[in-house]
């Protein structure tokens, strides 16, 4: 007897089942998520309150949570607008370091002013090196038709190693006892707190600004239109007459545009100088956020929160519980395995024969 | 006259529809039974169940007296039913031998496989070369791949899901050699169909089928397609009148020395095409699908910057060099022959799909903001004026039969007042009364005034229609012939080719 696995596309795949996935893909990883405690001897519900619950039963916890969540909020939205048109932009870490360093050095250049236009120049360079290192993959694929993940992919590498021989080199803070950092910002330059004595900035603001227009873009405009059809079908696309190269731009000037905002915000804002590791991964861990919000604005805001969250547990139990916090990127990895599951069943019927 | 198949009660519902109610009838052995209705009349749903493919809710399928239980595809297959379905499911890039051998249930050695297929290509004259790859062949060639593929299982009975809707008239007489061959020699052949001569010239029996319900079983000898027609639609099939008030004066299309080259074996090169197209106007474009039809569509709507050389005049325009959106702009319309994917998203609502194709027209836009109200009421307009059968606009464009959903594109593109409508196989593998409503419609729209391009295999759809027909052979395009006064002596030879 042969057993033969049958995978069938369904004709008519749930939508409900579609917007309740996230949810089946979170549970899933909280219970073999669970199986990880008890390989290490550890309780699970213990573990999982640590890991999940105490980070944020202070005022201090939900600040923190919500300074993780700006930036993955800020540059998930952005990606959404590729990922709609189908465009793979996997650099937005390469985005978001550009954006750092074209914004933070208009702070380093004029490091004496206290102008309040300062803090609006550096976020607009920010979101201009975003967009600038994003341009560089769409200008590959719209002219010599190259891969745009591997090429967004590649360009991170190489904004990392600018950043690095900025900090090491050029931009090294003289008083700085020879560490591979920036001067600080002077405090024009940087981005104000909403409640004192927290880290929570005004970067909240943006992402939820950015969530309401990419909410009306999608929705009302011809141009979040423009990017469905072309998700959908690019001959229908071109028979509806929209040009696909442009929306290629356009998609990913607006990533990294996003992406460039959210590293300046981390610089200017909880980090007030450049050094090397700015960002823990969050143009990597975003592409996850952008998923599990369906690719939906009000999505990404609920997905963002849920992967901080993953963030600040694992700073936690790292410290309580004495595990490397490499189990936050555990956490991730599955919650995004499960998600690409729960979606293929979806999709697919599987059947056994 | 022993039947070798009995349909008992077959009753399957699917969610809001009824596909078969109650469906009885037997199939006599070696026969051409032909299974007539209109698209949605449940003839597929009701051979998918004799293939295993669907499950029925009720009844019951006697087989060689016989009570049969097919669950799947296989089981059929192993009791001698094979189906050659509508749509091919061949590999591209694997040759034809290739493609045959997967889909053997049993163990066989290439060669053997080919020494077979080659006795069953002889003997039933399928000029088939087995070491092609499947791209190079003609749509009728790769579904005589299928055909073949179905009799190395030595079917005793072989079901045909609209077999000719692809095929040029030759290939359907070829076809219809082949099948009554194999009846001959046995098989017993269930023929699905909405064409109606055709089904009087090849079957024996025909069973009409309506809403899911049988409504005659016939034997094909004592009727005429006018009393098919009548019995399929439930209403007298008519002829509609063509009125010829053409203004010749005024040309609204000129093609001068439109020519192209390319080196890729599978592009056809266009060679000084050249005609007028006058107001009101209908010109068919005829020819046996690979001869040019699909490169002088793109270089009508320019969607790929396709390259030629030569004139295309619209209204004085030269618009040789306007994109797709300046064209449309300019009031020409396009329907193209791919429905799904192409002129229409099957996952978008069908007023997401009004939106695809009007979207440069500022009535439907403020700024960059889309007005949904209009958008939704244009396409309740077209759904009422066109005969769309679907509960709201909101429905997916993907779960309207092919009839309806051709129905509401064509709909879309003539109530956006075109000057110039262009229409790829407008009625291909659509049912007979979504086919005729399309016709009449397109024969209306001309007497406003309307011009109107027909590129399509169907030689009786384009008599009905057309004012002129030119014939595209090889690149080439023969001079237009007035259907009014048609030799078809004339029309066959261009259709061979044989002309200046």
């Amino acid at each position: 007897m042969v057993y033969l696995i049958n995978i069938k596309l369904r004709e008519d795949y749930s939508n409900l089942i579609f917007y309740l996935s996230p949810i089946v893909a979170v549970f899933l990883t909280l219970f073999f998520g669970s199986f990880i405690f008890l390989i290490l001897d550890l309780s699970p519900i213990e573990s999982f309150k640590i890991f999940f619950i105490s980070p944020i039963s202070n005022s201090y916890g939900i600040s923190e949570l919500f300074v993780k969540a700006t930036p993955l909020a800020i540059i998930a939205l952005g990606l959404s607008y590729c990922f709609k048109n189908n465009i793979y932009n996997i650099g937005a870490e390469g985005q978001l370091t550009m954006g750092a360093i074209f914004g933070g050095g208009i702070g380093l250049l004029f490091n004496d002013s206290t102008s309040i236009l300062l803090l609006p120049l550096m976020i607009l360079f920010g979101a201009i090196g975003g967009a600038f290192w994003a341009t560089i993959p769409a200008l590959l694929k719209t002219k010599f038709n190259t891969n745009e993940i591997l090429t967004s992919l590649m360009l991170t590498y190489v904004a990392l190693f600018i950043l690095d021989y900025l900090v090491v080199g050029p931009w090294k803070d003289p008083a700085g006892y020879g560490l591979p950092k920036s001067m600080p910002f002077p405090d024009a330059g940087r981005l104000p707190v909403l409640i004192d004595g927290l880290r929570i900035h005004i970067g909240v603001y943006f992402a939820i600004i950015i969530c309401l227009i990419s909410y009306i873009v999608y929705n009302k405009t011809l141009f979040g239109f423009k990017l469905k059809v072309s998700g959908f079908s690019s001959k229908a696309s071109q028979y509806a007459g929209f040009k696909y190269k442009n929306l290629i731009f356009y998609t990913f000037i607006i990533s990294g545009a996003c992406a460039g905002l959210a590293g300046l915000f981390e610089v200017s804002g909880p980090i007030g100088l450049l050094y090397r590791d700015i960002s823990p991964n969050y143009g990597f861990t975003a592409i996850i956020v952008a998923f599990l919000g369906r690719l939906n604005p009000l999505g990404i805001i609920l997905s963002s929160l849920l992967i901080a969250l993953t963030y600040l547990g694992a700073e936690d139990a790292q410290l309580f519980l004495k595990i490397p916090s490499a189990v936050g990127f555990v956490f991730q990895g599955l919650v995004l395995f499960f998600l690409l599951g729960t979606d293929f069943l979806n999709k697919y019927k599987v059947s056994i024969s | 006259m022993q039947p070798i198949i009995e349909f008992q009660n077959i009753y399957k519902e699917y969610p809001g529809v009824v596909a078969n109610n109650n469906v009885s009838f037997k199939i006599i052995r070696q026969s051409i039974h032909a299974i007539l209705g209109e698209n949605g009349a449940g003839k597929s749903t009701l051979v998918k169940i004799l293939y295993g493919h669907v499950k029925p809710d009720n009844g019951q399928i006697i087989l060689n007296s016989d009570l049969a239980t097919i669950n799947s595809p296989t089981m059929a297959q192993s009791l001698g039913i094979n189906m050659v379905f509508q749509h091919f499911s061949l590999f591209e890039s694997l040759t034809v031998a290739e493609n045959l051998i997967l889909g053997m249930s049993e163990k066989i050695s290439l060669s053997k496989l080919k020494s077979k297929s080659e006795t069953i290509c002889n003997k039933y004259g399928f000029n088939l070369n087995l070491n092609s790859p499947i791209s190079s062949l003609s749509v009728g060639q790769r579904q005589s791949v299928e055909i073949v593929r179905s009799l190395l299982n030595n079917p005793k009975i072989l079901i045909m899901d609209e077999p000719t809707s692809v095929l040029t008239p030759e290939e359907i007489n070829k076809l219809f050699k082949i099948i009554k061959k194999l009846v001959a020699d046995g098989l017993t052949v269930i023929f699905i169909s909405h064409k109606l001569d055709e089904i009087i010239n090849l079957s024996d029996y025909v069973t009409i089928m309506r809403n899911g319900k049988v409504i005659s079983n016939l034997t094909t000898k004592n009727e005429d397609p006018e009393s098919l027609g009548y019995k399929m639609l439930g209403y007298k099939v008519t002829k509609t009148e063509q009125i010829n008030n053409i203004n010749y004066s005024e040309n609204v299309l000129s093609l001068s020395n439109l020519s192209s080259y390319s080196q890729d074996p599978f592009i056809t090169n266009l060679n000084k095409i050249n005609f007028n197209l006058k107001k009101g106007q209908i010109l068919g474009i005829a020819g046996v699908a690979g001869n040019g039809q699909k490169e002088l569509m793109e270089i009508l709507l320019n969607e790929n910057d396709f390259e030629f050389n030569g004139d295309i005049i619209f209204k004085n325009i030269n618009i040789n060099k306007l994109s797709t959106f300046q064209r449309k702009s300019l009031s020409i319309s396009y329907v193209t022959e791919q429905r799904l994917g192409h002129s229409a998203v099957p996952e978008m609502s069908l007023s997401e799909n009004i939106l695809l194709s009007m979207n440069h027209k500022s009535y439907f836009k403020k700024g960059d903001f889309i007005n949904f109200d209009r958008i939704n009421s244009y396409a309740n307009n077209v759904i009422k004026n066109f005969n769309v059968d679907t509960p709201s606009f909101n429905v997916k464009a993907g779960k309207l039969s092919g009839g309806n959903l051709q129905k509401f594109i064509i709909g879309r593109e003539i109530m956006s007042d075109p000057e110039l409508l262009i229409l790829s196989q407008p009625t291909w593998g659509i049912d007979a009364g979504s086919e005729a409503f399309i016709k009449k419609s397109l024969i209306e729209l001309s007497q406003r005034g309307v011009s109107i391009i027909i590129i399509s295999h169907d030689l009786d759809e384009l008599l009905e229609v057309c004012h002129n027909i030119s014939v595209l052979y090889e690149g080439s395009l023969s001079k237009s012939l007035n259907v009014e006064n048609i030799d078809i002596t004339t029309l066959g030879k261009y259709m061979g080719g044989l002309f200046d």
